[in-house]
């Protein structure tokens, strides 16, 4: 099945279609990328993937793959999709395992010359205040089963009210932190009790959290805005996501999802793609338990953030205030979410699912928080351990074209095994080290892993992004520590 | 086995319940070196699921929930019995390991989660392979 060739019609230098050539697919497929990401993708089973979803019930427009682009379970990874909202399905596939897998970005007043006399202390500092690697957490935080139904469903101002932050980071948050409608008896117990012993925890994989500088700005203007000042300035980007408590949900509801396409009597070209129609009651199940494991996640980045600003007050012995640490912006990548879009010259009530996509809203948006609205909605494109990170902004021509949405990081190139082999823990570490750059992992399997080679260039997916104007670049990031699972 | 997102594992036995004790071992292994996991705490897990697919995607929750919530890690595995039901199928197993250690335990990835992508169950006469992928 993979072996099939997907027929693609270029439309221009960055935009490709897919023709419905199968009868099943309701819409065309319309892919993102220069040609050598075309080329990865052909190897994988991404554009199948992609085939694949535009046969869901309901979808408008196209299937779209952003450049980013990889395999996935279902949906490929890099992907978003619109279905309408009484007629189209909802799938926890097009969402991932991961529900609102996310990055928030944290300016400092700080230059790099400042930091660099402290910076190996300051890493240390936060690899052991942020529990991370397999099984860690925090013996001086714990939460009961009461906070965490308090805490899904008040978001990050669950977070802010127990001392975990300031007021001012709140509305700086996608959905100002706090998802409507989670409802805790939507979610199972094995699933609470995943959540229990990983809030506050940054988990292993992909996931990291890192000091960066300012490489290079854009954009004044926009920089500007969302307080990036100056190249060399000191930031920090935080990558997790729900962890167990959101993979476990969706787990239980994808099996909840395959009752209901045989109730509802739906056809799909593969098994992962287990949806339920808008208007049911399995799919407004789902809806309110992922706002659980949405608002969950807000606040685990929030309580990571949290400890940041605490190492920095260690470290220095001043207030974290002193060095800025303002929030600018936290976003998902992995999730589902009621919106009203253009469609054929009509205003439509739809799904969208994102999945490792970013939203990309243009100036003057309701959504975006008003000191921000003049610009457009912040774009956090993390890249991989090593390599630089983004921020763009959001444009009208994401609104027109991609349901709002960009593309949200480098996307592997090589399978982690392959990476592996060629890559050894140790020499990942001493090869970063040599540029300067400290790192502090729980595991040498992952610093191998997920070696930057083993990543698409992001900087070629920011490009393409600008490119096609889905969202366009205001700043670029480079590491100067990396605290990893 | 190659897949870009993930690990992607084939475990092997001479029947289907031979095969799901290698998946679970294979599953710990990514996890850490199973070799120093030694099986001191007994448990029990019970999982019905509609299909033999289902079923090992089922088992091997199970025990990652376990990890998960309980720090648990498992070397040993002994599928007791696997029974078709009204629902579909239902597997019994005794398990063996110990409380997650970070000095005594090396720490390789984190698994998510198990997921249906790619999963397969095949038969040959005494040999049953399982292919699946975990995101991690």
């Amino acid at each position: 099945m993979s072996r099939e060739k997907v027929p693609l019609e270029k439309i221009s230098d960055y935009t490709w279609q897919i023709p419905k050539y199968k009868p099943g697919m309701r819409v065309p497929g319309m892919v993102f990328a220069n040609k050598e990401l075309l080329e990865k993708m052909h190897t994988d089973r991404t554009l199948w993937q992609c085939v694949n979803v535009a046969h869901l019930p309901g979808i408008y427009k196209y299937a779209i793959t952003l450049p980013d682009g990889h395999e996935g379970y279902g949906f490929p990874i890099g992907g978003v999709a619109a279905t309408d909202y009484e007629e189209g399905v909802i799938s926890p596939g097009g969402v991932g395992y991961d529900i609102n897998c996310g990055v928030r970005l944290v300016t400092t007043n700080l230059t790099e010359q400042d930091i660099r006399p402290k910076l190996g202390q300051l890493t240390n500092t936060i690899f052991e205040n942020v529990p991370c690697g397999l099984g860690s957490r925090r013996k001086d935080f714990r939460v009961s089963v009461h906070d965490l139904e308090r805490l899904v469903m008040e978001g990050v101002h669950w977070a802010v009210d127990h001392g975990l932050g300031w007021d001012e980071d709140i509305k700086h948050h996608e959905e100002r932190g706090c998802m409507e409608n989670a409802d805790p008896d939507k979610i199972s117990t094995t699933a609470k009790n995943r959540g229990l012993t990983q809030i506050g925890t940054l988990g292993s994989g992909n996931h990291f959290l890192e000091i960066q500088k300012v490489d290079k700005i854009f954009d004044d203007r926009v920089a500007k805005t969302f307080g990036i000042e100056h190249e060399g300035q000191v930031t920090i980007m935080i990558h997790c996501g729900s962890r167990g408590f959101g993979h476990q949900i969706c787990s239980d509801y994808l099996r909840v999802m395959e009752r209901a396409v045989q109730k509802y009597k739906i056809i799909l070209p593969d098994r992962e793609l287990a949806c339920a129609p808008g208007k049911s009651r399995e799919a407004e199940d789902y809806y309110k338990a992922m706002a659980c494991a949405v608002n969950y996640a807000f606040v685990n980045r929030q309580t990571i953030m949290h400890w940041v600003r605490q190492s920095f007050q260690k470290v220095f012995k001043k207030d974290p205030e002193t060095f800025g640490l303002n929030l600018v912006y936290d976003v998902a990548h992995n999730i589902a979410k009621i919106e009203t879009h253009q469609v054929n010259g009509e205003r439509k009530k739809v799904w969208v699912h994102r999945k490792g996509a970013t939203r990309a809203f243009p100036p003057e948006h309701p959504e975006i928080p008003a000191d921000y609205r003049s610009v457009g909605q912040p774009v956090l494109i993390p890249g991989s351990m090593g390599t630089s990170s983004w921020l763009l902004v959001g444009t009208e021509k994401a609104m027109n074209t991609t349901f709002g949405s960009t593309a949200h990081g480098a996307g592997r190139m090589l399978s982690r095994h392959a990476a592996k082999k060629r890559f050894w823990g140790g020499d990942v570490k001493k090869a970063l080290e040599q540029r300067g750059i400290f790192v502090r992992s729980a595991s040498s399997v992952v610093l191998a892993e997920e070696a930057d080679p083993a990543y698409k260039n992001v900087d070629v997916v920011a490009e393409v992004s600008d490119r096609v104007g889905i969202a366009t670049k205001v700043a670029r990031f480079v590491p100067l520590a990396v605290v990893k699972g | 086995m190659e897949h870009t997102a993930d690990a992607y594992i084939a475990a092997y036995g001479r029947n289907l319940m031979e095969a799901f004790e290698n998946a679970a071992l294979a599953m710990f292994e990514v996890m850490t070196d199973v070799g120093k996991i030694e099986p001191k705490i007994e448990d029990y897990v019970e999982v019905e699921a509609k299909d033999e697919c289902a079923l090992l995607y089922s088992w091997l929750e199970a025990l990652l929930v376990k990890f998960d919530v309980e720090k648990m890690l498992y070397s040993k595995f002994k599928v007791l019995k696997m029974d078709e039901t009204v629902e579909g199928l239902r597997l019994e197993a005794k398990i063996w390991g110990e409380k997650f250690n970070s000095k005594k335990h090396p720490q390789k990835v984190g698994v998510k989660a198990v997921t249906y992508h790619r999963m397969e169950v095949i038969k040959e006469p005494n040999k049953v392979t399982l292919k699946f992928i975990l995101d991690i």
